[in-house]
């Protein structure tokens, strides 16, 4: 076989187009307390109003969240766990726990990805690839992120009393999973870009956004010019969890690359929470994408209301040590083109 | 010692400081509370953190800047009474009792509650 | 334009130049005025209640130079109890320094470790994890007194 060959699917620089039909199928959500009050609380599967959930952990609580979405998801793809041929996932906390554990139960073969916030849009990637490979016929993806056992790892204990500054974010209380298939009525995975790690150079812990926005930028733009597309190709470009700032920065840094994106552009942070629930520049974390995508634009694109989104889900891939130690955070984003 | 005007006054006043170095500079609420400790340690070595604790009372008595006050004067009194290593036995002489009360109620708060979230 | 890049070829370009001062004029400020105003207010009023707490013991009889020691520690007490019921870090997110600034803020620290941590064991949790905010405070506080001290005893 020539090299030509083994990289039929390849398109530019980064990105891969999926010729078969790899099919988002059941998209499931479970809220938190904080999320359950916010706009898009009508559109979750389950909400919660305790956020420990009466375990007795906020890990073992963002596990059980985790173990009740999988199982929602498996359920409405009407399948069963032994039909599902892989797991992927991940979760913000050390040694990924929270999807591990969940694996444990779930008795699936189990990848086991971190990718911070962006952990969605890596596992979708890879099961994407998985199904357009003939290696599976049914994958499930899932993350989630709590926001009391992320803050007591990242920041500080929950009940330490600071001010958070304007440009932080809030970390959601959530988990989200999916079936891809081979078929059956949903938006088809179309073409694939993974990032890059991008570095901007900030040292701030509670600035993500500044940090990720680099990231974003330089993975919608490879993928645009990897695919020779127009942002108006797709009906909206949805971003993970970029918060006020980081979106705006994103817009910026794209516009002096000369793509303009604000027309049909919009960002998962912006989307969970009201203004007024205190969670200044706006929402973060694994499942922040998971309940925008899931949550809100999934059941648009069954209407076909929307029938391109190119979804972007961004993570920062520092630890409290390295930030400690004076590190930069490095940040990556990943890209999935979604069809109906 | 103080009355409340000038607790109000001096209270609010040494907070107003903590204020501007948490906004104004990169920081952290760790870094800047030690600063005040390290300060109050000072102002208590040259002796004017005692006047200003007559002066304001609880306003000079509650900020975190008393500790180090509290620390610099137990060690220099007892240094001064017993030759040089009274610095090191006098250090909590003073503090202790707000030690001892940090650590037991952080203690039996931990015991009888759960963290909230 | 800068020749300073993140990277070249591949991907944006990303002046960094222009993008630290994009970033410098587009991130959200805190709001100085009405901070300085609220942290005024708040540590005004704690110390406020302190005075309260202090005139107290000092109509109990205690001397007045040691009146400070009960004080300090009721404070203490109130901030622990309120870090338990899980209302302090509501009240600190409006009063910043002004509920920080004071004991207050350092028994909140220890506090709220304290409970953070109690799921990992009263020992290896609670116990060893208690002052890991806090004991910088303490740390400086004591290698500060050790010098003034030193210094006061030579001179």
């Amino acid at each position: 076989m020539t090299a030509e060959l083994l990289v039929e699917k390849r398109a530019g620089e980064q990105s891969i187009v999926l010729e078969k039909r790899a099919v988002l199928l059941a998209p499931s959500t479970v809220a938190g307390p904080k999320e359950s009050r916010g706009p898009l609380a009508g559109s979750f599967d389950r909400c919660y109003d305790d956020l420990v959930l009466k375990e007795k952990s906020f890990e073992r609580a963002e596990c059980h969240m985790l173990e009740e979405v999988c199982y929602l998801a498996i359920g409405k793809a009407g399948l069963v766990p032994n039909q599902i041929d892989y797991y992927l996932g991940g979760d913000l906390l050390n040694q990924i726990i929270s999807a591990s554990f969940c694996a444990r139960k779930l008795a699936i073969p189990f990848f086991g990805l971190y990718g911070a916030c962006s952990t969605l849009a890596e596992s979708l990637c890879l099961a994407g690839m998985m199904i357009e490979g003939g290696f599976a016929r049914n994958i499930l993806v899932a993350v989630s992120s709590h926001n009391c056992s992320a803050e007591r790892q990242y920041r500080y204990p929950t009940e330490y009393g600071f001010q958070r500054p304007g440009y932080a974010q809030w970390t959601i209380t959530g988990a989200g999973a999916a079936v891809i298939g081979v078929s059956g009525d949903g938006p088809r995975l179309e073409s694939l870009t993974p990032g890059k790690v991008v570095d901007a150079d900030i040292k701030d812990p509670y600035d993500m956004g500044s940090a990720m926005a680099p990231a974003a930028a330089d993975t919608i733009y490879t993928h645009l010019n990897d695919l020779q597309r127009d942002p108006s190709y797709y009906d909206l470009i949805i971003t993970g969890d970029l918060g006020g700032v980081g979106k705006k920065l994103n817009e910026a840094i794209l516009e002096r690359n000369g793509v303009r994106i604000a027309a049909n552009y919009t960002d998962c942070g912006l989307l969970i929470y009201y203004p007024q629930q205190q969670v200044d520049a706006g929402a973060s974390g694994c499942a922040c994408s998971a309940l925008g995508f899931f949550g809100y634009y999934y059941p648009l694109m069954l209407k076909k209301e929307i029938r391109r989104i190119l979804l972007v889900a961004t993570g920062a891939l520092h630890s409290p040590t390295t930030f400690l130690q004076g590190e930069s955070i490095p940040a990556i984003a990943h890209a999935v083109s979604l069809e109906i | 010692m103080g009355s409340y005007f000038t607790a109000f006054l001096i209270g609010g006043l040494i907070c107003v400081i903590g204020q501007l170095l948490f906004d104004l500079t990169p920081f952290t609420p760790g870094h800047i509370l030690s600063g005040f400790t390290v300060a109050g340690g000072i102002l208590g070595g040259i002796g004017v953190y005692d006047s200003l604790i007559q002066f304001a009372g609880a306003g000079a008595l509650l900020p975190i800047s008393s500790f180090g006050n509290a620390l610099a004067k137990g060690a220099m009194s007892e240094a001064a009474r017993s030759g040089i290593l009274g610095v090191l036995t006098g250090m909590f002489e003073l503090t202790s009792t707000g030690i001892t009360a940090t650590i037991l109620f952080g203690f039996f708060m931990a015991v009888v509650f759960k963290p909230r979230g | 334009m800068s020749a300073e890049k993140f990277k070249e070829g591949k991907g944006v370009l990303i002046d960094q130049n222009w993008f630290q001062s994009w970033h410098k004029l587009k991130q959200p400020r805190p709001p100085l005025v009405k901070n300085i105003l609220v942290a005024f207010f708040a540590g005004g009023i704690v110390c406020l209640l302190g005075q309260f707490i202090l005139n107290i013991y000092i109509s109990l009889g205690v001397p007045v130079e040691q009146a400070g020691n009960p004080t300090v520690a009721t404070v203490i007490f109130l901030a622990a109890l309120l870090t338990g019921f899980g209302v302090f870090d509501n009240i600190a997110r409006l009063a910043g320094a002004g509920l920080a600034v004071p004991v207050t803020g350092f028994a909140n620290s220890v506090t709220s470790m304290a409970i953070e941590f109690r799921r990992e064991g009263l020992v290896l949790g609670t116990g060893s994890k208690m002052f890991a905010l806090a004991g910088s405070i303490i740390v400086f506080g004591v290698v500060t007194a050790f010098v003034v001290g030193l210094i006061s005893a030579l001179i």
